[in-house]
């Protein structure tokens, strides 16, 4: 180990505690791994990445405050700070760590650090295999989850574990509010872009949140529907989850033990998910999530998809954004080298428009595999059309 | 810095602007809202550190975040180097300081708003002194040779008591509650909440389903499809008592039939083929739950007499108070609304109901009192009101004492006082003896292992490095106590023959085998882990939301 910034000489007698588990075996460690020196100068020498996902509203960038803390904090340990999209690095830059943690805000960013990691595994290569670790959490709820891409279940084959919540329909924001949350869509969806198309909503400028809690509270008078707020505008615009410090240290302090166990064999990880719930007393399940054949991302067969044989396209990808398994927003597809629609570039997407109003049963037949991509993801998804009711 | 005249007035905003503090807040009030806030900022926490004391901080920090009114830490301890490499609080400057008030220090970083006061001082000295401070909560971290006091303390002065054990990739913590500890606000799903007396409908909720559905033949497809589910509920329901002797569905395939009635009742020729508003229909359950409360206590706290009047209300009505709340569902916003103010009336009629039974009982207690202590104290209306929108869901949890209080006094001689211990077991052997049907997966050896390793450690040791190996001699011992309790558990559960324990034999064996690596040790990623759980813990005893765990 070098010198400490202050000039002083780290001991080892700082990691007393943690020597007891890096040098000696317990009952439930492998046993292959051999305790002691090696273990020690792995974990020294081991790199983890750790996604951050920054509060727009906070001035600095999160990942070089927090950088900054945590070595002055912990004495020996190196911090790289980077402020940016995860999707600006490419493979090279995500095969230096040995273990990856994610503590993003989205299910899109999972699922393209996800993709990423799983196109990145080659056989031949045991540098390009990166295990991960995933967590997230709600009010008094989380999970935590251990990936080893095309080895175990993958993010995407658990998609349809995170079902989108149920959009309102467009009818009731526009003729039938009952509910206060119904009225701050209306503004938020409708009345913003009649009023004040030019200008970008900012959800962090109070000015916009005030302008849409009055239009909302003023369509709530109309309906004689009670209960908008402005902390409930502010709520529904910004979709804001629940979140406490104490099931935040649950979950993250889960996903450092996956890693330290993974970095470390001193005792086995998870396989593979573990749910967490306090709302009523406390309640933990861990289970193995299954590998999916069909999966887009590591599995190599379509996935099946229901669909009405009678609807448009434009229907059925519209239906692509809210179907559990797909959750895709901006959908391009193809049947064999066929493009159906296609959004980029322009000319081509005027081409292809058409086919938007054209019954599926018009385009394809039952059982046709069709490839969908996204702008929001590098690979294309298959999915097997099964014509049904 | 003035603005030019050409500047338009600044939007004015609204009253219901948030502060900086609910800003600061925002996602933790929209959990326990300001009345739990409230609760929290009041709360006075004391902390009784010992062993390598990471837990306990890791506990204080996910209370100190969210604004707790202050906290104490007691610990005897020198920082010493090996602090600072599992003590996220302590930094090379506090080498050979206090260990109690370098963590206040840093921890204090995190929320100038909270208070917080390091004594460094032996517990058994601070515990000589504990009444001279109210707390709302105590932490004592384990092991610990003071839980048996602490735990009579706490129980004659109802204050809360957790005991915190992190050593090594395991840790436990117990939760020893006040005798009686109701909680009204417990936060249940939504979806299960929603009594919506379908079964017993009162007038006006009857004519105004009459009226929207008496010549449902006629309507347009417009007015059909926006019918609100539950008026079409109270409509086929009708429909089916007129047949089935005045009865609702009985039973399973009588539900079936009840609910194939609903769906054939629905238009399909219709572009979309269907109504969303008979299929909400057909979705829903209506035969709620009927569920009843006894009491007959005569504890004179707030939560007794409401519970009283509550019980009062239900023998006379046979259903609990109406909450009021009604589901979103496909409707007309004006039918909608026409609705919901059928429920909040009811609901509040109710309440009033409930309210006057609480006056008279108040006004009662008072007569009987020779000398009224407060002759104005009635019990805030809405105080009342929440109790009667969660009736259905409120709990209460009596309070026992820490399992780990009854421990083995002189640990030279385990299984002393062998049948005053078999007989501890009495109360809970039934249940923990379904863990003999799952022995894999049962964390029975893990508490099991935890109490002999606490009955045995628990006066204060040298930190580990001195005398090493301290855990590794006991090893025997710890099993042959954890052992012991299994067999008691077996005997006091009751079974005819004697169970195969062979699978939680094995695995209480390991967890000590992992306690002897340990040494003593905690591991940040455990402890922290633990101090999350335990601050969840924490906030639902002190704000009396959500549900705590139970005694356990």
């Amino acid at each position: 180990m070098s010198a400490l910034p202050n000039g002083l000489e780290p001991s080892r007698k700082r990691w007393t505690y943690l020597d007891n588990f890096l040098t000696k075996a317990g009952p439930g460690s492998d046993e292959q791994w051999v305790p002691g020196e090696e273990t020690i100068t792995s974990l020294e020498k081991s790199k983890v990445l750790q996604f951050l996902f920054r509060e727009a509203d906070v001035g600095n960038s999160k990942a070089e405050v927090a950088a900054a803390f945590v070595e002055k904090r912990v004495r020996g340990v190196k911090i790289t700070p980077y402020n940016g999209k995860i999707q600006d690095k490419d493979e090279e830059y995500y095969k230096q760590f040995h273990v990856i943690v994610c503590g993003l805000d989205s299910i899109e960013a999972r699922r393209w650090i996800n993709a990423t990691l799983v196109e990145m595994v080659d056989p031949e290569d045991s540098e390009s295999f990166k295990p991960f670790v995933d967590g997230g959490t709600e009010g008094f709820k989380g999970q935590a989850r251990v990936i080893l891409p095309t080895m175990t279940s993958c993010i995407e084959c658990q998609l349809d574990m995170h079902a989108p919540r149920a959009a309102v329909p467009l009818c009731t924001l526009a003729t039938i509010p009952r509910q206060p949350a119904h009225c701050i869509e209306w503004a938020h969806i409708i009345a913003w872009e009649e009023h004040r198309k030019a200008d970008i909503l900012d959800t962090d400028d109070p000015e916009h949140i005030t302008w849409l809690y009055e239009k909302a509270l003023a369509r709530a008078q109309e309906f004689n529907i009670p209960g908008v707020t402005y902390s409930m505008t502010q709520g529904v615009v910004k979709n804001i989850i629940p979140a406490i410090a104490s099931t935040n240290a649950i979950i993250a302090a889960s996903c450092c033990n996956e890693a330290f166990k993974i970095l470390t064999n001193t005792n086995p990880f998870l396989n593979n998910y573990m749910m967490y719930s306090g709302d009523e007393g406390v309640y933990t399940y861990t289970f193995e999530n299954e590998k999916k054949d069909d999966c887009p991302v590591c599995g190599n067969l379509a996935r099946n998809i229901m669909v009405n044989p009678d609807v448009t396209l434009q229907e059925f990808l519209d239906s692509l954004g809210e179907r559990p398994e797909a959750q895709l927003k901006k959908p391009s597809i193809s049947s064999g080298d066929r493009t159906l629609y296609i959004r980029f570039p322009q000319s081509l997407e005027e081409h292809s428009k058409p086919n938007l109003e054209k019954k599926l049963k018009d385009l394809v037949s039952d059982g046709d595999e069709v490839g969908v991509s996204d702008p929001a993801f590098q690979i294309s998804f298959k999915f097997r059309l099964v014509f049904g009711p | 810095m003035a603005a030019s005249a050409t500047t338009p007035p600044p939007l004015q905003p609204p009253s219901q602007a948030p502060t900086a503090k609910e800003r600061k807040y925002d996602r933790q009030l929209r959990l326990w809202a300001a009345s739990g806030q409230q609760a929290l900022e009041n709360a006075k926490i004391l902390l009784l550190n010992s062993g390598p004391g990471v837990v306990g901080v890791e506990t204080l920090k996910n209370l100190i975040l969210p604004g707790v009114g202050s906290f104490t830490i007691v610990d005897e301890a020198l920082v010493e180097e090996e602090d600072l490499g599992v003590n996220f609080f302590l930094t090379e400057d506090s080498l050979g300081k206090s260990r109690a008030e370098e963590c206040t220090t840093l921890l204090r970083e995190l929320n100038p708003e909270v208070e917080g006061h390091g004594v460094r001082t032996s517990i058994d000295e601070y515990v000589k002194t504990l009444h001279q401070e109210r707390y709302t909560l105590i932490l004592l971290i384990g092991p610990s040779p003071h839980v048996q006091q602490l735990s009579k303390y706490c129980s004659k002065t109802s204050i809360p008591l957790f005991y915190v054990h992190s050593l090594g990739f395991y840790s436990h913590f117990s939760i020893q509650l006040p005798h009686q500890f109701p909680i009204v606000d417990t936060h249940p799903d939504p979806a299960s909440t929603q009594d919506l007396r379908l079964l017993n409908p009162w007038p006006e909720l009857s004519d105004y389903a009459k009226e929207k559905t008496s010549n449902l033949d006629s309507l347009s497809d417009h007015d059909h499809g926006h019918i609100p589910y539950l008026l079409l509920l109270l409509h086929y329901l009708e429909e089916w008592k007129a047949s089935h002797n005045d009865l609702p569905p009985q039973n399973y395939s009588e539900k079936k039939e009840f609910k194939d009635l609903v769906t054939a009742g629905a238009r399909t020729s219709n572009p979309e083929g269907g109504e969303e508003n008979y299929d909400e229909a057909a979705a829903a359950n209506p035969l709620s739950p009927s569920t009843t409360s006894s009491s007959s206590s005569h504890n004179p706290s707030n939560f007794w007499l409401i519970a009283n009047a509550i019980s009062r209300f239900h023998s006379t009505h046979h259903v609990l108070p109406l909450p009021g709340a009604l589901p979103d569902m496909k409707a007309q916003s004006r039918d909608y609304i026409h609705l919901q103010n059928i429920y909040k009336s009811k609901a509040r009629q109710d309440l009033a109901e409930v309210i006057a039974t609480v006056r008279s009982t108040e006004q009662r207690l008072r007569q009987n009192h020779p000398n009224p202590p407060n002759t104005d104290a009635m019990i805030d209306e809405r105080e009342i009101e929440a109790f009667c929108k969660g009736a259905a869901f409120v709990k209460l949890i009596h309070g026992r004492p820490l399992m780990f209080a009854n421990i083995f006094d002189d640990p030279q001689t385990p299984g002393g006082a062998k049948e005053e211990e078999a007989t501890e077991w009495q109360d809970s052997a039934p249940s923990l003896a379904m863990e003999f049907h799952m022995q894999e997966e049962s964390l029975l050896p893990i508490y099991l292992a935890f109490r002999a390793y606490d009955g045995i450690f628990a006066n204060p040791r040298p930190r580990p490095w001195l005398k090493k190996p301290v855990v590794a001699e006991k090893q025997k011992s710890m099993e042959q106590h954890a052992l012991a309790d299994l067999d008691d558990i077996a005997k006091m559960a009751g079974l005819g023959e004697k169970p195969d324990t062979a699978v939680l034999q094995k695995n209480i064996r390991d967890v000590v085998a992992e306690f002897v690596r340990a040494d003593g040790a905690e591991l940040h990623n455990i402890s922290a882990l633990t101090g999350g759980m335990v601050a969840q813990e924490v906030i639902k005893v002190v704000t009396k939301q959500y549900v705590p765990v139970d005694a356990t």
